[in-house]
């Protein structure tokens, strides 16, 4: 798809930049199917996607504010863009949330024992979680118990924590229009009722839809590779991969636990071109845990499901739970969650 | 296991999952009655006789990255004459996209690859089953001559869609 600079380029490569010359200065909707005609095109080429390093803006991130997002176990969601949100708006949005939420709970809907009524509900902007400039800022919602006793002003303890960010979002936010703010991924952490609550006030409030992110075997691999990839200083967590086997009438599960020194060594010896990662050698990496498996105990681990990856940059569930454990690739590791939301909306 | 129906109806009531291949032949009596085999790889052992075959479907699970590296192995010993209409590729459990661990471009690329038309059908469902039973059974009278006017290379023709451009396009 790129502009034919030499005079043999196919009829097809010539069409299709007469395309894109079209579509310079047309409409979001315009832009938008002109996205998604490129992404059918019949000749699929083998993804290729970038080790996740250190990048510029994270230098920026300061590490003690974004902690606590690391250790935590997330659930996934993908996000249509939000119509008509205004981070100038965040202390009215906490207001009318806190508010509603006080109404949903009144109504008994969400009781559980033991619960304090006094919420209060804080939305502030997550600075530097984002890949480029041109990516939105990212922003928290916290629900937080408010103390009731009077001698204690302190903020109560933090119930339910929610973020939204976008990172490298640049499929998404060249199709869009002004109105709306692109930020297809968002985590939750803490009970489910307060999820589905917060949901559906973002979804009446903002027109967007939620959708739960759930990560298929394939991508579960992609993601061990990058991983295992990531230049590490010193290990913190085995590798370990966890496989579900389809049969009946018990499921079976099986978990390959290996020494991350010996995984990374693995990779190195498949790993070709630097900075960067192909679907061969994920292909390959993955086939030489298979067939060390194999070889030993007889089972063709390709055959059944991988479930889980858990590295020492992060551990990922295929439900759609993710736990970053390594503030280094923060960045890297919400970039290919973005990439997989983004995919999902479209 | 595919069971044959006289009334040249191909019944699908349960597959295998880790089966990778069946073969369909076809007697040249105007009974049309189909006969398919399934076979987990190839080669077929050489002592059994059996009739001619007329359609061999590679059937790749995409919930398993073993059922397509069999195939993979398996299209080795395929004679280069089946290639010519012959050989298509099913690819099924493509609607449970949490549970894929082969990306649906992988087999895109392969069937491009040997030239042969891909069909995806999810064989779980009864009702996708029955139907692209049926559309086998279609594709199984053209290759085994039984239709006037139309021969699986024709087919082969016209299974390839107006998009896939070929090879000399690249």
């Amino acid at each position: 798809m790129d502009s034919c600079d030499t005079p043999e380029s196919t009829p097809r490569q010539r069409a299709s930049s007469r395309l894109k010359d079209y579509f310079i200065g047309a409409t979001p909707l315009q832009k938008r199917l002109e996205s998604v005609r490129r992404q059918t095109s019949f000749v699929p080429t083998p993804p290729r996607r970038k080790i996740p390093q250190c990048s510029q803006l994270q230098e920026d991130v300061d590490p003690q504010k974004v902690a606590f997002l690391l250790h935590k176990q997330w659930t996934l969601y993908s996000l249509t863009p939000l119509y008509k949100f205004s981070y100038t708006n965040l202390k009215e949005y906490s207001k009318l949330l806190g508010a509603f939420i006080a109404a949903e709970k009144q109504k008994g809907l969400a009781v559980e024992v033991g619960e304090d009524f006094n919420i209060k509900v804080i939305f502030s902007a997550l600075l530097g979680m984002k890949g480029t400039q041109r990516d939105p800022e990212a922003f928290l919602v916290q629900i937080l118990s408010k103390s009731q006793l009077p001698s204690e002003n302190r903020e109560g303890k933090v119930l339910w924590t929610g973020w939204f960010c976008c990172i490298f979002g640049d499929s998404l936010l060249e199709t869009v229009s002004e109105d709306f703010t692109c930020l297809p991924l968002f985590l939750a952490n803490g009970a489910e009722t307060n999820t589905a609550m917060i949901g559906t006030w973002f979804q009446k409030t903002f027109d967007c839809y939620f959708s739960p992110l759930a990560i298929n075997a394939y991508n579960l691999s992609w993601m061990a590779a990058m991983w295992t990839a990531c230049k590490m200083d010193h290990y913190m967590a085995t590798t370990e991969f966890l496989w579900s086997v389809p049969c009946s009438p018990q499921r079976l599960d099986i978990s390959y636990a290996i020494h991350p020194e010996d995984a990374k060594a693995l990779w190195d010896s498949v790993h070709k071109t630097p900075g960067e990662v192909t679907q061969e050698e994920v292909d390959l990496f993955m086939d030489c845990l298979y067939s060390h498996f194999h070889r030993h105990f007889k089972i063709h681990l390709s055959a059944t499901r991988l479930v889980r990856v858990s590295t020492s940059v992060a551990s990922a569930h295929t439900d759609g739970k993710i736990k970053i454990l390594c503030h280094k690739y923060l960045i890297g590791v919400l970039a290919y969650l973005t990439e997989l939301a983004i995919f999902q909306i479209e | 296991m595919l069971k044959e129906d006289c009334a040249s109806e191909l019944k699908v009531s349960s597959v295998d999952w880790t089966s990778s291949a069946l073969h369909l032949c076809s007697p040249r009596s105007l009974a049309h009655e189909g006969i398919s085999h399934l076979a987990k790889s190839l080669p077929l052992p050489s002592s059994v006789t059996r009739p001619r075959i007329d359609l061999i479907m590679f059937v790749v699970n995409l919930h398993s990255k073993y059922s397509l590296r069999n195939v993979e192995e398996s299209l080795h010993h395929v004679d280069a004459t089946f290639f010519l209409g012959k050989v298509g590729f099913l690819a099924t459990g493509a609607g449970r996209e949490s549970h894929c661990s082969v990306h649906r471009n992988t087999v895109v690329k392969l069937a491009h690859t040997y030239r042969s038309p891909l069909l995806f059908c999810d064989l779980e469902v009864e009702g996708f089953r029955a139907t692209m039973a049926q559309r086998l059974v279609r594709m199984l009278q053209i290759c085994a001559g039984h239709v006037p006017g139309l021969s699986a290379l024709n087919l082969l023709s016209l299974l390839r869609s107006s998009e896939n451009p070929s090879l000399e396009d690249l």
